[in-house]
Order: structure tokens, then C-alpha cells, then sequence
């Protein structure tokens, strides 16, 4: 019996990495634009999804939805498919983020063709999703008001691979502490130059502005 | 939590290496961590032991090596470490900086017996 030592050197997300170069190749088939959304549990994911539906109803763009859960519970699913756009669940069975094998699986469930806009709702949370890339073409991060003005002092992994930051819920500025100076002072420091919009899913506010930054993406 | 995720990755790649250098077991295993990967120790090697079971790492010993983050500061160029929160140079007090290390992510060698 002899003992050797083996150099390996190989990043251990490569699985992952294949199979989301795999996804996206996937995507780009069908000419379809793809955003996994990320945030953590509360900040308006589905509110934004559905904010983003109805702006659109009228300017005939299609849009698909993969609703990842921790758990099987079809709300997020329910809403989506009651704004008239097909949607499909994840459900992660408790696990902390969507990764490429499970976006893999749902794209034999979702036919891309015909569809202008595939949005991935992650699952609710500012640590995992950041790790697994899912082989869309932009990663976005919903950060809200009531959160604080701290989550890139805190998270700081999340804010580094976005494309763009939603900053949701902006209508409760006045009733809390937020510093936007200090806030996106951070987000600088992490993501120099970021796609920033400030909206409120409740009044509409801000909307317009992403969904210029959205169509011009989309073929 | 995703280290059942990580762990099961990591056991494939060693795995795979293991067999192509025609390797008996595996006995240790060499991680490198940046400080920007949240990953947590202990529960990769409680993972590890249940999906090792019966295959060549089974009892092989995970080591971790820690890569600290390094950010520089783009107005002084001083360089320095991301502790537990991101804070603006400690030099000079700017915002203007990069992160130039930290995502290290790697298995970087593997003990075998054969």
C-alpha cells in the first residue's frame, strides 16, 4: 500500500456550474430573457412579479414563472396563474435556495417557446441563493425598507453578483429609520455602479423606471 | 444551510479523482474556504459522515483552510481584511473600494491509499 498526495484544484460548485451553463442554453433557444429573483421572506417577491405582469398585460409579452417553496404550498403559484401567465412550483422540500439541478427539472415542466420573460422567484433568503448559480441572465435582489439599511453590511455575498437592486416598500419611508445614504453607500462598496430602482409594489411608484431597464432586455 | 448540497459535490469530485488515480480510500480531503463562502464547518463533516458511507472517502478527514476577504481601497490603496461586517477603509475612511479575494471555493488535493 503506498499513500500519494493528489492536487485536484476545482471549484466544488462545477456541478452546479454545468448544469446552469446547460439551463441557460436552454433559455437562450427560445429567445426567452431570464431573472432569478432574490430576497429574503417578505420583501415582495410575488408583489413584484405581479406588479411587473400587470404593467406589461397590454404590450403582448409573455411571462413565466418558476415559483420556488420550501414547502408545497401553492399560493405564490396561485397568484401568478390568476394574473393569466402559467407558472410552475419548486418546492425545494425545505432546502434553503433553488439550485441548477432543480431549474433543470422545472424547465421539462415550463415550454419556453413563445415565452419573452422567464422570472425564478428563490427561495426567501440573503445567504444561500447567492452561492448557486442557476444559469439566468440576471440575478436581482429585492432589499425592502422594513429590512433596514444594514443587509449589505450584513450580506454582503448577495449584493456582489446582481445586475440589478430593487429597493422595495419605498412608500414606508416615512414611518421608518432607513438611511439611504448609508444603505447605498453600502451597496457601492460591494456592486460599484448597480442597476438601483426604488418602488413601491403597493402605489406603482418607481415600476416604470425597472420595466424600461426590463424591455430593453427582452427581444 | 446548503452544506448537505456542498458536501454531496465535494464527495463526487474527491470520488471521481479517487478512482481515475485507481485509489483503495481516501483518507483526507483539502478544502480551501474563502471568507466570503458561507460555509460552516462542522456541519460539512456531520453531513459527510452519513454520505460517505460505503464509498472511497468513507472516513476520509475533511480539512479546511480559511482564505481571509481582502478588499482595497481604491482612493489610498490600502488593503484590507472583511471581518465579521463590511466597514469603509479604516486608513482613510473611503467607500471606494473593491473586493480583490475572498470566494475561494476549491478542493484543492486529496490523500489517497492504493
Amino acid at each position: 500500500m503506498s499513500e500519494d498526495r493528489i492536487k485536484i484544484v476545482e471549484n466544488i460548485m462545477n456541478a452546479n456550474d454545468r448544469l446552469a451553463a446547460e439551463n441557460r442554453s436552454r433559455i437562450d433557444a427560445t429567445n426567452t430573457y431570464s431573472v432569478n429573483l432574490m430576497a429574503s421572506p417578505g420583501a415582495g417577491k410575488t408583489s413584484f412579479i405581479l406588479a411587473t405582469i400587470n404593467a406589461l398585460l397590454d404590450q403582448d409579452i409573455k411571462i413565466g414563472v418558476i415559483e420556488g417553496d420550501t414547502a408545497p404550498v401553492t399560493i405564490d403559484s396561485d397568484k401568478i396563474k390568476a394574473a393569466g401567465m402559467p407558472a410552475i412550483q419548486v418546492n425545494s422540500g425545505g432546502g434553503c435556495h433553488l439550485d441548477a439541478v432543480m431549474i433543470n427539472q422545472a424547465l421539462d415542466e415550463m415550454p419556453l417557446v413563445g415565452i419573452d420573460l422567464l422570472i425564478i422567484e428563490n427561495i426567501g433568503n440573503l445567504i444561500c441563493p447567492a452561492a448557486f448559480n442557476l444559469g439566468t441572465h440576471s440575478n436581482v435582489l429585492i432589499s425592502s425598507i422594513p429590512e433596514g439599511d444594514d443587509k449589505p453590511y450584513k450580506y454582503p455575498n448577495i449584493y456582489r453578483g446582481l445586475e440589478v437592486l430593487i429597493i422595495n416598500k419605498i412608500d414606508l419611508l416615512p414611518y421608518i429609520d432607513f438611511d439611504m445614504d448609508y444603505f447605498q453607500k453600502g451597496v457601492e462598496m460591494l456592486n460599484p455602479g448597480l442597476a438601483t430602482f426604488a418602488v413601491s409594489c403597493k402605489t406603482g411608484e418607481g415600476i416604470e423606471a425597472w420595466l424600461e431597464w426590463l424591455k430593453k432586455k427582452l427581444h | 444551510m446548503h452544506e448537505l448540497s456542498v458536501s454531496e459535490s465535494v464527495l463526487k469530485i474527491a470520488c471521481d479523482h479517487a478512482k481515475k488515480a485507481h485509489a483503495t480510500a481516501v483518507t483526507d480531503i483539502y478544502l480551501v474556504i474563502g471568507r466570503l463562502s458561507s460555509i460552516v464547518d462542522d456541519s460539512v463533516q456531520f453531513y459527510w459522515d452519513f454520505i460517505s458511507k460505503g464509498t472511497l472517502c468513507e472516513k476520509a478527514k475533511l480539512h479546511f483552510r480559511r482564505e481571509p476577504a481582502i478588499l482595497l481601497c481604491m482612493a489610498c490603496q490600502n488593503q484590507y481584511e472583511l471581518e465579521e461586517e463590511l466597514t469603509p477603509c479604516p486608513k482613510c475612511g473611503s467607500a471606494q473600494v473593491r473586493v480583490v479575494s475572498g470566494d475561494e471555493f476549491n478542493l484543492e488535493s486529496i490523500q489517497i491509499e492504493r
